[in-house]
């Protein structure tokens, strides 16, 4: 009979239950030979994999050499109790999304996007934004359900929000990725603080990204939502159809007790 | 060669003729007219580098002063020239002179015009001069060297770390791994930049900024490796976004084989102005056609951002489009590289014969030009296993279409910027094919009425149909309406559009009359 997994320790699984196997591969940048498939042992074992081998090394060029190395990984995790704590978003296709935008809110949803600042990076912006989108997947200028204005890069703060009132915006998206000195949370901060100035900022969904942006960070500077690397338009998209279709949501319920 | 698809060469004559005609009409509607970086092109080749002390580059100096004066409908050759008589400095004095706020250009007598030309006209000459020198000893070298079977495909590179002497790493895994081209890929945020950074440059997204600096220490590195191998390996780099020729001077200077260059991917891709690339693309492309750079064109964007299957007549037709504008810019067919790419939906039945034929059939309407195949990305979805066993798959259409510039697939794509190993991984998968498969594209015949001819035919076809509508409209109106990767762009929208100068009657530019391009033609 098989044996079922303690969900409270739970370990990689190669062909048996338990055997922990894993595979690694790496460069290490120093030259091909014995040694370097010595360190990369060594390596290994420090990653605490036990019983580790290197069943593949070569070398790609003067003083780097690859390697495919597996071995058992004895530590475990307690997938119960992780599965009870987490937050999970369900993230909706590019159609799902256009779909919940027509029959839930019957119109296009205005987002306004820029690269603010002295930021001259607008490669995150456009990726959500832009048709092109990020890695195959659309950006929002592509979905039926988005009027999308991306105002590209180097855009002062009170520019994005002089234009985000001009086309009535429903989501502005901001994008930073120069970091140094803390550039960004300045930036943002301003932002949020011309949004309230301008009276706009109950009325917008403020969004922003970046590699060193994270949700918490967003939120304790008065964002609505913070995404980091790993983030595609459809992410964002989602988060934007459902958290407008949830404010309204509220909204109307507010109207009809009032 | 014989056409294994049995093509219909009227057909296939007339969608040529048809793609000239809509060239010859974007060059009508394009002439009189500069931009600011065809001007700053013209001090590059005039031997103008470097950056004042706000880290301003001295082209955009100079051709800030001169816009500000409402000069520019002039060209920068007849203010500099002028200024060269005036003072009886060299282009490059008179850019720091006017950087450092010392001189201004319109507040120096001016000089008869015939004199103004040619006075330029003889620095422009021996700028061109120098820069050929260069490359013929750039040409004795690599004769010197083994440069690959002549029948091989070359395996075509991208490294991106955005530190450039991480990237001399990443270079030397290619060349050691038998990489014939490499091309750094640029930062993303460059496209946009309308002038071009200086100095070696350590930080990048996504790519790593071309400058003049960094394209001379990859040169270098690359002949330091082939010198110690004895096997040439190529540079390339990519002439798009706002400074196009500038890239392409650059490139030439400092001897660069490859350029990416694509008459249309700025104006979809990157919504800059397509009055203004277009403007740009014409002497950026004189500038690689006359130093013998191979350019390879982008059409493998289509695939991506329009459904493979359905977008591959757009790509024949764009391929035609940007072959005669290429032509019409000075190119000779050898050194146009159109582009295809592998990009359909790994779950389409047939695919693979679908595939087969548009890559035959870009190698039969373009016999003479290095064709360009690109790898799968738009469907590879992050599983390094299958994108490595679709990489095979296009490894195999490869040498069997002999296709002769192979874009290798990494079997990360889709997931970072390759790491070291990956490239090594799709350069031994390319081998493994190239070898094992090598005289396959010879023994194959094609059945007669098979699904391979049958969709050859049908995608030239809609290909002619779509050709005949953008010649009834015209490319602009094409552009406006989507033809292209179902992205609409507009006459006056875009970026850029402001750095449109229309020339007055005493424009000048040396190097368009020296390269022996009649742009007006």
């Amino acid at each position: 009979m098989r044996e079922t997994a303690d969900l409270s320790a739970v370990r990689p699984y190669g062909d048996h239950l338990n055997d922990g196997l894993v595979q690694v591969t790496f460069t290490l940048p120093v030259p091909y030979g014995l040694a370097a498939r010595h360190a990369a042992l060594e390596l290994a074992r420090t990653m605490r994999l036990t019983e580790p081998e290197v069943v593949h090394y070569q070398r790609l060029c003067d003083g780097y050499t690859y390697f495919v190395v597996i071995g058992q990984c004895r530590q475990s995790v307690d997938f119960a109790t992780l599965r009870e704590g987490a937050f999970d978003i369900q993230y909706l296709t590019e159609h799902e999304i256009d779909r919940l935008i027509e029959e839930q809110i019957g119109r296009r949803v205005v987002v306004i996007g820029a690269s603010t600042g002295t930021d001259t990076h607008s490669v995150g912006i456009d990726a959500m934004l832009n048709l092109k989108g990020l890695d195959g997947r659309h950006g929002l200028e592509a979905y039926h359900g988005f009027e999308v204005h991306n105002l590209g890069s180097q855009v002062p703060n009170a520019r994005l929000v002089e234009r985000a009132i001009a086309v009535n915006a429903d989501a502005i998206l901001v994008s930073q990725t120069v970091t140094q000195q803390n550039l960004h949370l300045h930036n943002l901060t301003e932002l949020v603080e011309i949004a309230e100035a301008e009276g706009i900022r109950d009325r917008t969904l403020l969004i922003c990204g970046g590699p060193r942006v994270s949700h918490e960070l967003a939120k304790e500077l008065g964002f609505d939502a913070g995404f980091s690397k790993g983030t595609y338009p459809d992410h964002v998209g989602t988060y934007i159809a459902k958290e407008l279709v949830a404010r309204r949501a509220i909204a109307s319920t507010t109207a009809t007790a009032g | 060669m014989r056409s294994k698809l049995g093509l219909d060469v009227g057909l296939a004559d007339s969608c040529r003729e048809v793609a000239a005609e809509i060239a010859r009409d974007v060059g009508q509607r394009t002439a009189g007219r500069t931009t600011v970086s065809v001007e700053r092109t013209v001090a590059r080749l005039l031997g103008v580098d470097g950056v004042d002390a706000l880290d301003v580059p001295l082209p955009n100096v100079l051709v800030d002063q001169i816009e500000e004066h409402g000069g520019l409908a002039r060209g920068l050759a007849y203010w500099l020239g002028n200024a060269i008589i005036a003072t009886g400095a060299e282009p490059l004095e008179i850019a720091k002179l006017v950087g450092a706020g010392e001189l201004d250009l319109h507040h120096l007598p001016l000089a008869e015009d015939h004199r103004i030309r040619q006075t330029i006209r003889q620095h422009a000459a021996a700028a061109l001069e120098k820069i050929r020198g260069t490359r013929a000893e750039r040409a004795t070298f690599r004769a010197g060297l083994d440069g690959g079977t002549a029948d091989a495909v070359e395996t075509y590179v991208l490294t991106a770390t955005g530190n450039v002497y991480e990237d001399v790493a990443h270079a030397e895994a290619v060349a050691e791994n038998g990489g014939d081209i490499v091309a750094v890929i640029r930062s993303t945020a460059q496209s946009l930049l309308d002038y071009v950074p200086f100095g070696p440059t350590t930080e990048g997204f996504g790519g790593t900024f071309a400058t003049q600096a960094n394209f001379a220490i990859m040169r270098e590195a690359l002949d330091r490796w082939s010198r110690a191998n004895g096997r040439y390996v190529k540079l390339s780099s990519f002439c798009s976004g706002l400074c196009m020729p500038e890239i392409a001077a650059m490139g030439a200077i400092e001897g660069l084989d490859n350029m990416v260059n694509d008459a249309l991917y700025g104006i979809l891709y990157r919504d800059i102005n397509l009055r203004r690339t277009l403007i740009d693309q014409r002497f950026s492309r004189m500038i690689n056609g006359y130093f013998g750079v191979v350019i390879n064109t982008g059409e493998d964007n289509y695939l991506r951002t329009a459904d493979a299957v359905t977008a591959a007549p757009s790509v024949v037709a764009s391929q035609m489009i940007n072959y005669f504008l290429a032509r019409d810019s000075g190119l000779p067919p050898e050194q146009i590289g159109v582009g295809n790419a592998f990009e359909i939906h790994p779950d389409v039945t047939n695919g693979l014969l679908y595939e087969w034929a548009q890559a035959q059939l870009t190698r039969e309407l373009f016999p003479d030009c290095p064709v360009k195949y690109m790898p799968p990305t738009v469907h590879m979805n992050g599983n390094p296993f299958r994108t490595h066993a679709v990489d095979s798959l296009f490894n195999l259409v490869t040498v069997a279409t002999k296709q002769e510039i192979q874009t290798i697939g990494v079997p990360t794509e889709g997931v970072f910027t390759p790491h070291i190993h990956d490239r090594v991984l799709g350069l031994e998968n390319t081998r493994y094919v190239a070898n094992f498969a090598r005289d396959l594209g010879d023994d194959i015949e094609f059945r007669p009425g098979g699904i391979i001819q049958t969709r050859a035919a049908q995608v030239l076809a809609e290909a002619h149909q779509m050709l005949l509508e953008i010649a009834e409209i015209g490319l602009f109106d094409a552009i406006g309406k989507g033809y292209f990767g179902n992205v609409s762009r507009h006459y006056d929208h875009g970026r850029g559009a402001e750095g449109i100068v229309e020339f007055d009657t005493g424009y000048y530019n040396p190097f368009m009359e020296l390269m022996g391009v009649d742009l007006d033609a």
